[in-house]
């Protein structure tokens, strides 16, 4: 157990390495409560978020999930977040460790007539894995099938009779589902998910492991608030609309950005060997220093060491040879497209 | 053969004049999955904690320190494909390396079986 973003959680229950192929196998079952859950509302909410987020609410339905990104005046990354329009208002998931600033932040920069309220009574967990469905699907009682949901899509369902918010979502590159629930029923509800012979309880262990294999940045480490979205490779999280308007906080910075291209980019690297390079290891091209590594680990799916790094975009293209200093050695290692191991999310109109 | 414990927890077990070195069950424990072991080079020299080895797991990097001072004699070359074998037989099949003794005396300072088991139940 350790202390997460003021949380006391699990690192591993039997194991990493067992947790994340189980979770690529079957299905893993995450506590993910000490992440923000926010709800939006109030006259003009959506002019108000617009207004702050990159985002384009124009063309997100009531129960669609979107990602998007806090940036602040500079274009720097105060947190990547999840919107979702409810039927009056936007429902927003944010990193633990940050949902305090946010929260300040998004008071600061709301009108008065939006109200923002920090979900503290609800629970949040995510069900991943190609075993997710047919872990959960049974577990439905009311009269809203799961099978209605599709990828960033999420409806209210009852699971054994409790009341939950579900998406089809998650940070592991897997088909699943995150799951609000009401705090009081939190524990009840995880003994019954947990109770399918399908799942089995997983850590932040390899939550870490399993979304560096989806390609998925963190928060703190491959993104903060000196990096923008340009650099960190995060444009989708910049709709379209939103590039050509602007009007978000940080818009000037990182329209530019765009039109330019940008200095750095985050990008994968597959390491040779089996020794780990971790975060804050130095890249090299030869012997210049190039770049560094923000987060990095042994792949349970690949078998062998991958990295996310910053590096200047002449050595971002995928099959670039460079180095990384581990401890004084020279590991070999090559740009890779992202994800590392692909996604398999259950997308719309997918068999 | 005695075996003897650091409180890095490295134990070696001493035969004659040579010694067989590895991490033990506790540390073991401690690290988690561990994925690749970075073994001395045989023929080396190593002084007594000096850094010989290093254990990586999916975790973090760890260094494995020289209980003793010697020469490493032979490095167990069965890690490169198993490095699993420290996780489940750390005191067996998972011995890092072997050396010769070069000061027996270096011993004296080390725990036995019952200190270091006193020693990992304070921890």
């Amino acid at each position: 157990m350790v202390d997460f973003a003021g949380y006391w959680m699990p690192v591993q229950f039997e194991g990493i390495i067992a947790e994340h192929l189980w979770t690529r196998e079957s299905a893993g079952f995450f506590d993910v409560s000490h992440m923000g859950q926010l709800y939006v509302s109030g006259h003009d909410a959506e002019a108000a978020l617009e207004a702050v987020l990159p985002i384009d609410l124009s063309t997100l339905p009531v129960g669609g999930v979107r990602y998007s990104l806090l940036l602040n005046e500079e274009g720097g990354i105060l947190d990547d977040l999840m919107v979702t329009r409810w039927d009056s208002g936007f429902y927003l998931v944010v990193n633990g460790a940050t949902k305090w600033d946010d929260i300040a932040y998004l008071r600061d920069h709301l009108p008065d007539a939006v109200t923002l309220n920090h979900l503290e009574d609800s629970a949040l967990f995510a069900l991943q894995g190609p075993k997710a469905f047919e872990a959960l699907e049974p577990l439905v009682t009311g009269g809203n099938p799961l099978s209605t949901l599709s990828f960033m899509r999420g409806g209210q369902f009852k699971l054994g009779g409790i009341d939950a918010w579900i998406s089809r979502s998650g940070y592991t590159g897997e088909d699943g589902f995150e799951i609000a629930v009401a705090a009081e029923k939190a524990s009840e509800l995880a003994d019954l998910i947990c109770g399918q012979p399908q799942v089995k309880p997983i850590g932040l262990g390899a939550r870490d492991s399993l979304r560096l294999e989806a390609g998925l940045p963190l928060y703190g480490h491959d993104m903060t608030k000196l990096v923008d979205p340009v650099s960190a490779d995060l444009l989708f999280g910049i709709n379209k609309r939103r590039r050509n308007e602007g009007g978000f906080i940080g818009a000037n910075k990182v329209l530019s950005l765009i039109a330019d291209g940008g200095l750095r980019r985050r990008v994968g690297l597959a390491i040779e060997g089996r020794m780990a390079a971790r975060e804050g290891a130095t890249v090299l091209s030869g012997d210049t220093e190039v770049g560094i590594v923000t987060s990095g680990g042994f792949s349970p799916s690949l078998e062998r060491p991958i990295a996310m790094a910053y590096v200047p975009v002449e050595f971002a293209a995928p099959g670039t040879s460079l180095s990384i200093d581990v401890r004084g050695r020279k590991l070999a290692a090559s740009v890779v497209s992202m994800p590392f191991v692909p996604h398999r999310y259950h997308r719309k109109g997918a068999a | 053969m005695t075996r003897y414990f650091t409180k890095d927890h490295e134990w070696v077990a001493v035969e004659g004049d040579e010694a067989t070195v590895g991490i033990t069950d506790y540390a073991q424990s401690q690290l988690g999955d561990i994925t690749f072991v970075e073994l001395p080079g045989e023929g080396s020299e190593v002084g007594k904690g000096d850094s010989a080895s290093v254990v990586d797991s999916v975790k973090a990097a760890s260094d494995v320190y020289a209980p003793v001072s010697g020469k490493v004699t032979v490095a167990n070359t069965a890690l490169e494909d198993q490095p699993e074998l420290v996780n489940s037989d750390p005191e067996g099949e998972g011995w890092l390396w072997k050396m010769s003794l070069s000061d027996a005396d270096e011993l004296e300072g080390l725990m036995d079986e019952a200190s270091y088991q006193a020693y990992v139940a304070e921890l």
